[in-house]
């Protein structure tokens, strides 16, 4: 279990700003998240949310930008302490088993395989335990990839899109875990344009489009009266990207 | 016809009565190119998953030029090798001209890009997909390499297949270097040049045909086996 007092809190972004040739992904994006729940990053497709979550765990960094955990610019130090779930599932050509020790080996130094056992278990996969990783379904992969990421015990669980396309049974395995997971002290951000399972899931919502954060609010606000006129527009299904 | 009839009898013949020469000359063959294959293979495969996975400068530049050296001509890689070994070279001193250590440095010259090539490329179509993981777990560069030649196999093994085929097909470099000597550095691709340009056509077939089936019989081999494991392990 991670201690509930999570030493990687608050997080900073400080102008984040990201262009790709003349385009401009992400603009001035500044926040500080500091409560423990969990943080949904929604908006329509092409926003830029993945691009910033990726940000936020150093998938990409830029030299302009700041990005900090408990006031420490992220280095490898705080991303060995943080884990993310892929939207399409990155999963070696390799066993179930495998796949998870490969990861908790990163961390740990350490095989432990009944530790691998229960985040199977967890998952619902342990009758796959030996099975090629490549052959599973895309819920079983998804699922899959979670337990990897909670395997290391995590202080920061990044999901970008993790049950999009999935079937009702991961989504809801997957859901569950994530508020376990949360709850045992893990901060959780994910990415979602899901906007009933920001409704389920969300303590607090950053709203981003055109690679704007047009608002960051607790989850009840957003879902009742958002105070920014993007916001509006998306909760009515209105906001074109 | 008749010419293929014979080589055809010659070749059961020497197999049959398990010809001295041949045997020696057969045996020499693979040694040279396993033993060069298997260096080119040590340096060959990380060094291509090195290139393909890291980045710095000039990297694309070196990756052009394995590249330009998968077709290089063995004559030219005889000629290369033979300068720097022969006496007044600088590697004169090592006195390891016309053996068999010769030939297989002038295969190295010539397996090695084909090895690091071809993973570079096999390579970077997975660091596409794994790149963003390992980022994410922080592993190590050392460990990503591993990761990826462990997670290629398959696809590694037509690398390490192609290289043999051209150690073992080669003539060019090793006549250069090795010089065909009898009981010495006589190998199976020198022996028949040297019995076509005697005249021996049907002999030069014969160990031709000897040549050819034990390449297609190791290469169906390797593909049988790498086939087999893998429809085990991903299912058919």
């Amino acid at each position: 279990m991670v201690s509930k007092k999570n030493t990687l809190m608050p997080i900073k972004v400080k102008k984040l700003n990201f262009e790709k040739g003349q385009r401009k992904l992400l603009t001035d994006i500044s926040c500080e998240i500091k409560a423990k729940g969990i943080t949904i990053i929604l908006g329509p497709n092409g926003a830029g949310k993945t691009l910033f979550l990726k940000f936020l765990h150093g998938l990409i960094s830029d030299s302009s930008s700041e990005v900090t955990f408990a006031n420490k610019t992220l280095n490898k130090s705080i991303r060995k302490q943080q884990s993310m779930v892929f939207q399409s599932p990155i999963l070696l050509r390799r066993s179930v088993f495998k796949n998870i020790s490969f990861a908790l080996q990163q961390r740990t130094k350490i095989i432990n395989k009944e530790k691998i056992l229960k985040v199977l278990k967890r998952v619902d996969l342990l009758n796959l335990v030996n099975e090629n990783a490549i052959l599973l379904s895309g819920g079983e992969k998804q699922r899959l990839s979670l337990a990897r990421a909670i395997v290391t015990l995590p202080k920061v669980l990044f999901l970008d899109e993790a049950t999009s396309n999935l079937d009702p049974y991961s989504i809801q395995i997957i859901e569950k875990i994530i508020k376990e997971v949360n709850k045992q002290g893990t901060k959780v951000i994910a990415v979602t344009h899901d906007l009933l399972q920001a409704k389920r899931l969300a303590n607090d919502i950053i709203f981003i489009n055109k690679g704007r954060m047009c608002e960051f609010t607790g989850a009840k606000i957003f879902f009742s009266k958002p105070k920014s006129r993007e916001g509006k527009l998306f909760m009515a299904g209105k906001l074109i990207v | 016809m008749d010419i293929y009839w014979d080589s055809i009898f010659t070749a059961i013949n020497l197999i049959v009565s398990f010809d001295q020469k041949l045997i020696e000359v057969f045996f020499l063959s693979f040694k040279v190119t396993i033993i060069a294959l298997f260096i080119s293979c040590l340096i060959g495969l990380p060094l291509g998953t090195f290139l393909a996975t890291q980045t710095f400068k000039g990297r694309n530049l070196l990756i052009g030029i394995i590249n330009s050296l998968m077709s290089l001509p063995p004559v030219v890689v005889g000629l290369f090798v033979y300068i720097n070994l022969s006496r007044a070279g600088p590697f004169g001193w090592l006195g390891i001209l016309y053996t068999p250590t010769a030939m297989i440095i002038a295969q190295i010259i010539l397996i090695l890009p084909i090895i690091a090539g071809l993973t570079t490329q096999i390579i970077e179509d997975l660091q596409e997909n794994y790149n963003d993981l390992f980022i994410s777990l922080v592993t190590p560069k050392i460990t990503t390499i591993k990761a990826y030649i462990i997670d290629a196999r398959y696809s590694l093994i037509t690398v390490v297949l192609a290289g043999l085929a051209k150690g073992i097909s080669e003539v060019g470099a090793v006549i250069i270097v090795g010089g065909n000597i009898d009981h010495l550095t006589r190998v199976m691709t020198t022996t028949i040049t040297m019995e076509t340009s005697k005249g021996e056509l049907s002999l030069a077939l014969a160990l031709g045909i000897i040549l050819l089936i034990t390449s297609i019989t190791i290469n169906l081999i390797v593909t049988y086996k790498k086939y087999n494991i893998k429809d085990r392990y991903y299912g058919k």
